[in-house]
């Protein structure tokens, strides 16, 4: 099934006006020596067919695990709303928003979703979305080094692992000065980034709440850092802005992020959503499509594309990023979600988030031999010491129904014990318990 | 219409949790916590639907208008597609699970659609190695760019150009840029394609790639293709396939048997997955053997046993693009898709592609002079500079087709062509489409002569006439400041 929507009896009719005799004639600029031979592929199928292999494909997953496991990425619930509107092919399927008169659903879903994010974050611009939080965040480093004209970014180790290798594959031809600020299961730590920040550095690169799940208040780093001249970069996780203080309120310059969280199903790692938000000053340097107010000649408010003179259409290799196609949709979703789930609901989402993992926290921590750092407050997500290899455990808690969170020492060496535990507001009292029920029968049978 | 923001009425709102079944309250001191809650909407669930389906009527889409938009393959989208994304088992799978100790085996659908999907666009496309990684096209050029270099790089090598076409897109120019390349433009010769000479007389040591689309993006195929993929080669660059032109070729002839060593495909293009509006889309890269070791991490290898699973140990990889495995949800769809048309359904692609495109040409070229008075492939650049001569732009005809129900061309692109448009129907258009379309061109070519201020008002039945992109950049307001709030 290849919906083509020509007859043949059409096909023949085209091919005479066009004045050829085949559809074969009008490949003739391929010379004969290069054309393939059929494609080695299986033949068509109907719908029905390719439905029934793509069910059974799809319970070929394990997406029944009752989970525990975040680590950048959570089991929210998404209100229905959300999907129905997503579903309508007027928003799905046209292009990217060139033709603003044909295109004011797009353009001022847009815009709502920027004013969303820049209220969510506490800042002042924000773009029409990245394609993910890592690359946003690599976005705003790179934005970092073209405001400052500088060459060197402070990365602490909080941040995403992920990201962080995602940050030294990116910059790898391009001689930027990286230095870590060692990981600690806490807040980052002041001392190391006073020894490395100097009139050298572009950005200090923080999270919060950090991967361990740690909340800080960012505020002297943030004034360390200026008053050095450089920004402060910091990702964070949307949600967590129902209750956390915002980038804005920390004094932070660019604020970027994994929007997964807002109406998006987890679907194995994407599509997902990078957000970005920034100081006013700094909007001609963002990267990304960006949504701007107008009016029409009878004076009529309308939504166009705007500070275009930024992107490779216009700018070609001197572009402040290559992004073209990027994740409206998505960003779409996450407005609609917002807009749903609104002011009092985002807060109670996340309110619950915070309430059930201290709940779950308390549960484990009563397990013979586990522990749970408290260093530092935490939102929805800790870190747990296992008396055992956290690896093996999570291994164990998958036969017993559970994805128990992720394994720490795959990411940071010697913490090969420890267990990073997420709780959603999906999340019930009774699965709680027989999580730590398992955990403990995991431990200790 | 009214913003979202402007509908929101203090205390009103479209959701509730309910009752939380958590005894504990977790203890936050006050310096972390926001002062105040976000201003959101504060709507009814009724508010937000109708709101959001008032804005999805504000807007062209494949789904309710011929969108003949040039290189960007506006094909039909089948809806089945958005079902597959969907399945639990999918939509609902947490992409860390593999990298939980046997978690591979939680996750060998999903696995197998990455595996399979990468060998049947090897297939297609000719390569021997693909990652599904990249998410979008422009992301699938920079990660191209970057193998490049690694290759290179493992070869002793410094290489400080790339060669691109001046017709290319300009995503072209700025991922090679990214990439940390100086950008060599070459320019096209009078069939429109790469000029040979022009060519050699860039090409030298210092060379890493050509990046090429074939077709291009005047819709034309360079004949010449394979003789500058020996000239490439002989220099020790390599040469790069932009595969925006994919539709056009499919059973035909592939990338890989051109000479080409990398390609980045957009399965939000050739393989029917949509566009959303601007994304998601996903940009896979296919490359030779000579590249593979080089791909991101991590990659999907099929053990012998028939079983998935994900490979990180790969010491000479780029590292990772992306954070995970790719837009999975979109990936999903174009496998579907690609196992519904098969072999010889994604030829019938092409050949239907190919044949719409010349004939909407053959109606149009009396009308319209077209940039190369040559056949073309899937789609063909007309040049509307006669009629700019009588005091109407390209835009204006965009506008006016608008006003006619029809989402308009590519405008002003490429930049060589004056007052370009550039149509690309796509296969999945019936001939009686088609004509209504052309009917509406040439209705419109006449009206520039005869009513020429008509034109210059267009579009009049949008919810928006003409707006000032000037004022909207002065501005730059992309952030709504009023407090909003019915009662405020």
């Amino acid at each position: 099934m290849s919906y083509v929507s020509n007859t043949d009896e059409q096909r023949r009719e085209m091919l005479a006006a066009i004045g050829v005799e085949s559809i074969d004639d009008l490949f003739a600029d391929i010379p004969e020596e290069l054309r393939s031979g059929p494609l080695n592929l299986p033949p068509g199928r109907s719908e029905m067919h390719v439905m029934r292999l793509m069910h059974e494909l799809s319970e070929r997953n394990a997406a029944h695990l009752v989970s525990f496991l975040g680590a950048g990425f959570y089991d929210h619930y998404i209100p229905a709303a959300v999907d129905a509107l997503l579903r309508r092919g007027e928003f799905y399927t046209p292009y990217t928003p060139y033709q603003p008169e044909a295109s004011q659903g797009t353009l001022q879903a847009i815009y709502e979703y920027q004013t969303a994010i820049c209220r969510l974050t506490g800042l002042d611009a924000a773009n029409a979305s990245l394609y993910d939080g890592g690359t946003a965040l690599y976005e705003a480093a790179m934005m970092a080094l073209r405001v400052t004209g500088r060459n060197k970014i402070l990365l602490d180790s909080g941040v995403n692992p992920i990201y962080r290798n995602m940050l030294h594959c990116y910059t790898s031809n391009l001689h930027i000065d990286f230095v870590e600020v060692p990981a600690v299961h806490g807040q980052t730590q002041r001392e190391v980034v006073g020894e490395y920040l100097d009139e050298e550095t572009a950005a200090i690169v923080v999270q919060n709440p950090n991967f361990f799940g740690a909340i800080d208040d960012h505020s002297d780093v943030v004034e360390m850092a200026h008053s050095v001249g450089a920004l402060a970069v910091m990702s964070t996780y949307p949600i967590s802005l129902g209750l956390l203080k915002s980038p804005g309120e920390i004094g932070v310059d660019i604020a970027t992020g994994e929007g997964q969280s807002l109406g998006l199903p987890l679907s194995f790692g994407g599509p997902y959503l990078g957000y970005m938000a920034c100081r006013k000053d700094l909007i001609r340097q963002m990267p990304g499509r960006i949504v701007g107010a107008t009016q029409d000649a009878a004076g009529r408010r309308g939504f166009v594309l705007t500070l275009q003179t930024r992107e490779q259409h216009i700018r070609r290799e001197k572009a402040t990023s290559n992004i073209c196609t990027n994740e409206s949709l998505c960003a779409l979703a996450a407005v609609v979600y917002l807009t749903v789930v609104g002011k009092h609901g985002l807060r109670e989402v996340a309110r619950t988030c915070a309430d059930k993992a201290e709940y779950a926290r308390r549960r484990i921590e009563a397990i013979p031999g586990v522990s749970v750092k408290r260093d530092a407050p935490t939102f929805n997500e800790f870190a747990v010491e296992l008396p055992a290899d956290a690896a093996e455990v999570a291994g164990a808690m998958t036969e017993k129904g559970f994805a128990a969170g992720f394994p720490l020492g795959r990411y940071y060496p010697g913490m090969e014990r420890y267990l990073l535990v997420a709780v959603t507001e999906r999340r019930t009292k009774e699965e709680i318990g027989r999580f730590s029920e398992a955990m403990e029968g995991v431990l200790w049978n | 219409m009214e913003l979202i923001y402007e509908k929101s009425v203090p205390g009103r709102r479209g959701f509730r949790l309910g009752r939380n079944d958590v005894p504990s309250r977790a203890e936050l001191p006050e310096q972390y916590l926001r002062r105040e809650a976000a201003e959101l909407p504060e709507v009814s669930e009724l508010d937000a639907v109708r709101h959001f389906t008032a804005l999805s009527q504000r807007n062209f889409s494949v789904d309710t208008n011929f969108y003949p938009l040039g290189s960007c393959t506006m094909k039909y989208n089948p809806k089945f597609l958005e079902e597959v994304a969907r399945l639990e088992g999918f939509a609902a799978l947490h992409p860390l699970l593999p990298q939980l100790r046997h978690g591979g085996m939680f996750t060998q659908g999903v696995l197998q659609v990455l595996y399979e999907t990468g060998r049947m666009l090897c297939e297609i496309t000719g390569m021997d190695e693909f990652t599904m990684q990249p998410l979008a096209g422009a992301h699938g050029e920079l990660t191209g760019a970057m193998l490049i270099a690694a290759y290179h790089r493992n070869r002793g090598k410094h290489k400080t150009k790339v060669i691109i076409p001046d017709s290319a897109h300009g995503t072209n120019p700025a991922s090679a840029g990214i990439a940390g390349y100086k950008v060599v433009p070459v320019a096209s010769n009078e069939q429109g394609v790469m000029d040979v000479d022009a060519l050699k007389e860039a090409l030298d040591e210092e060379v890493a790639a050509v990046m090429l689309t074939c077709p291009n993006t005047l819709g034309l195929f360079n004949p010449h293709i394979k003789e500058i993929a020996d000239l490439v080669h002989e220099v020790d660059g390599l040469m790069y396939y932009d595969g925006a032109n994919l539709n056009a070729i499919m059973g035909r002839v592939r990338p890989g048997d051109l000479g080409f060593d990398v390609v980045h495909l957009n399965l939000h293009k050739t393989f029917a997955t949509p566009h959303g509006g601007g994304g998601p889309g996903a940009g896979p890269v296919g490359v030779k053997q000579s590249l593979a070791p080089f791909l991101p991490t991590s990659v999907v290898v099929k053990r012998t046993d028939g079983t998935y699973s994900l490979e990180y140990d790969r010491p000479d990889s780029i590292g990772y693009i992306a954070p995970l495995y790719g837009n999975f949800g979109v990936i999903v769809k174009a496998y579907a898709y690609i196992l519904a048309c098969g072999g010889d359904g994604l030829k019938e692609v092409s050949d239907n592609a190919v044949l719409n495109a010349n004939y909407v040409l053959s109606r149009l070229r009396q009308h319209y002079p077209p940039a190369y008075e040559r056949r073309c492939m899937h789609e063909f650049v007309l040049s509307g500079q006669p009629l700019k001569e009588r005091g109407i732009s390209a835009l204006d005809i965009a506008k006016g087709l608008i006003d006619r129900g029809f989402h308009p061309p590519t405008v002003y692109f490429p930049q060589i062509v004056k007052e370009a448009l550039m149509i690309e129907p796509t296969e999945s258009e019936s001939k009686e489409t088609l004509d209504a379309f052309v009917d509406a061109m040439i209705e419109l070519a006449r009206l520039a002569v005869a009513d020429p201020d008509a034109l210059h008002n267009a579009p009049t039945r949008t919810p928006v006439g003409r707006l000032d992109e000037v004022r909207a950049a002065r501005q730059a307001d992309v952030c709504y400041q009023g407090s909003g709030g019915k009662d405020r």
